[in-house]
């Protein structure tokens, strides 16, 4: 089980190393996207401390969006979704490996880059910290929601604005938890009710997702 | 051994084939036959359990596929329309990497002698996008040549293969069938598969006839 689990991650990393347009393309949307705001709203900093929290974590939503429908997609095309199905082991230990491999190509860049941006909102050093604890805790609960998303609409023709239809509405507890932790952090409330529960919403996502996921694929491929 | 009960297979609201079945035994081959459309494809996919069908029976060794699930899926060896194989990998990596997901790990030196034996010398290291349809195949094919797995299903592993390759592949099944493999295979070239049993079932007919050849 571990092994298979190793093997797709494996798989999926050298992939996304071998197609880094995709990958580029989500961190600069993410880039493009925040730097948006500051120039948009203007340089008040009280105005843009307050905005921060929510515009960094909309951008890593939509973000990630962006490279979900490539999930399935490409490993559906080729036939390579056939033959894993086929694997003597639960489809739902593929999906887990590929939701694992998702968070690391597309979720963890904008963890490591939260911080760089967040300065252009002149956030304090406490929120900075904050923000990036926040999105790293959430970002994978995202790829394992998305999961199903992607799941579910594979092969449908104009997939790509159903499965945002699907996915955006649940995602609303993790940004509100995640833009929340900054937020306390900067009215003084403390972020650890926040976190602990962007913890759980991101165990849940990541634990029990891969089974409905894998549900949705077999339907896919029937 | 594997047995198939009054299978029928419904596609949208067209009924494809209806109460067919055989019986394959070990060191046997099963060649399909059908025009296009008329339901090879969907009844390999159905021997494989990647679909159920709309009222039949498949089993394996006297006990249901869908029961079996896992165990079934670990004597399978199934082979696609489509290749299965990356473009952005190479055929080595290919090969590597369908064994090491099917938890069977290949010496690298396993892996390049069976690409040479499908021809694919010195072709080992390119990016599969840059292979012609022909040779993607045979990548897809190499599997073949140290898969021992006892249930082998090909849709139409001839195609785009030229002559040489073809002989090679049939080689590759009846050598599978002299150790005790099964093999069904869906296929419009006459091709003869060495010293092998071949049952031929056809269905074109809607109350398929089948006989021994």
């Amino acid at each position: 089980m571990m092994l298979l689990l190793r093997a797709v991650i494996g798989r999926d990393l050298r992939l996304a190393m071998r197609r880094q347009t995709d990958l580029v393309a989500a961190v600069f949307f993410f880039i493009i996207v925040v730097s948006l705001f500051p120039l948009g709203v203007g340089p008040e900093a009280e105005q843009l401390r307050k905005l921060a929290p929510g515009v960094l974590w909309v951008a890593a939503l939509l973000a990630t969006l962006l490279s979900l429908p490539r999930l399935f997609a490409d490993d559906h095309r080729d036939g390579t979704l056939e033959q894993l199905a086929l694997l003597p082991q639960p489809l739902a230990i593929v999906v887990l490996g590929k939701v694992v491999a998702h968070w690391l190509v597309a979720g963890l860049p904008l963890v490591l880059l939260a911080p760089l941006l967040g300065i252009q909102f002149d956030l304090s050093n406490d929120a900075l910290i904050v923000l990036t604890l926040s999105l790293l805790i959430g970002t994978p609960a995202l790829s394992g929601i998305g999961a199903i998303g992607a799941g579910l609409t594979l092969g449908v023709r104009g997939g790509g604005v159903l499965q945002s239809l699907l996915v955006l509405p649940l995602y609303i507890p993790v940004l509100i938890f995640g833009a929340g932790a900054v937020d306390a952090t900067v009215t003084g409330i403390g972020p650890q009710a926040h976190l602990s529960l962007l913890g759980a919403l991101t165990l849940g996502g990541v634990f029990f997702a891969p089974w409905p996921t894998a549900a949705a694929l077999k339907v896919a491929l029937e | 051994m594997l047995e198939a009960v009054a299978l029928s297979c419904i596609r949208g609201e067209r009924r494809l084939f209806a109460n067919i079945g055989f019986r394959l035994a070990p060191g046997e081959m099963l060649s399909l036959q059908g025009k296009n459309g008329s339901g090879k494809t969907s009844m390999l996919r159905m021997l494989c359990g990647l679909t159920s069908p709309a009222s039949g029976r498949i089993l394996w060794d006297g006990q249901p596929i869908d029961q079996l699930g896992e165990q079934f899926r670990a004597v399978l060896c199934h082979l696609g329309h489509h290749n299965a194989i990356k473009d952005e990998f190479t055929p080595l990596e290919n090969l590597l990497s369908s064994a090491h997901l099917g938890n069977e790990p290949l010496p690298e030196n396993k892996a390049l002698e069976a690409l040479q034996r499908l021809g694919l010398a010195g072709r080992e290291d390119l990016a599969c996008r840059y292979l012609s349809q022909g040779q993607k195949r045979r990548a897809a094919l190499a599997r073949l040549v140290f898969e021992r797995r006892a249930l082998w299903i090909l849709d139409e592993p001839y195609v785009a293969l030229d002559h040489a390759a073809v002989n090679l592949v049939a080689e590759l099944i009846g050598m599978h069938l002299r150790r005790g493999g099964l093999a069904i295979l869906t296929t419009h070239q006459p091709v003869a598969v060495p010293a092998a049993t071949v049952r031929q079932l056809s269905l074109d007919t809607d109350d398929a006839d089948w006989q021994q050849a």
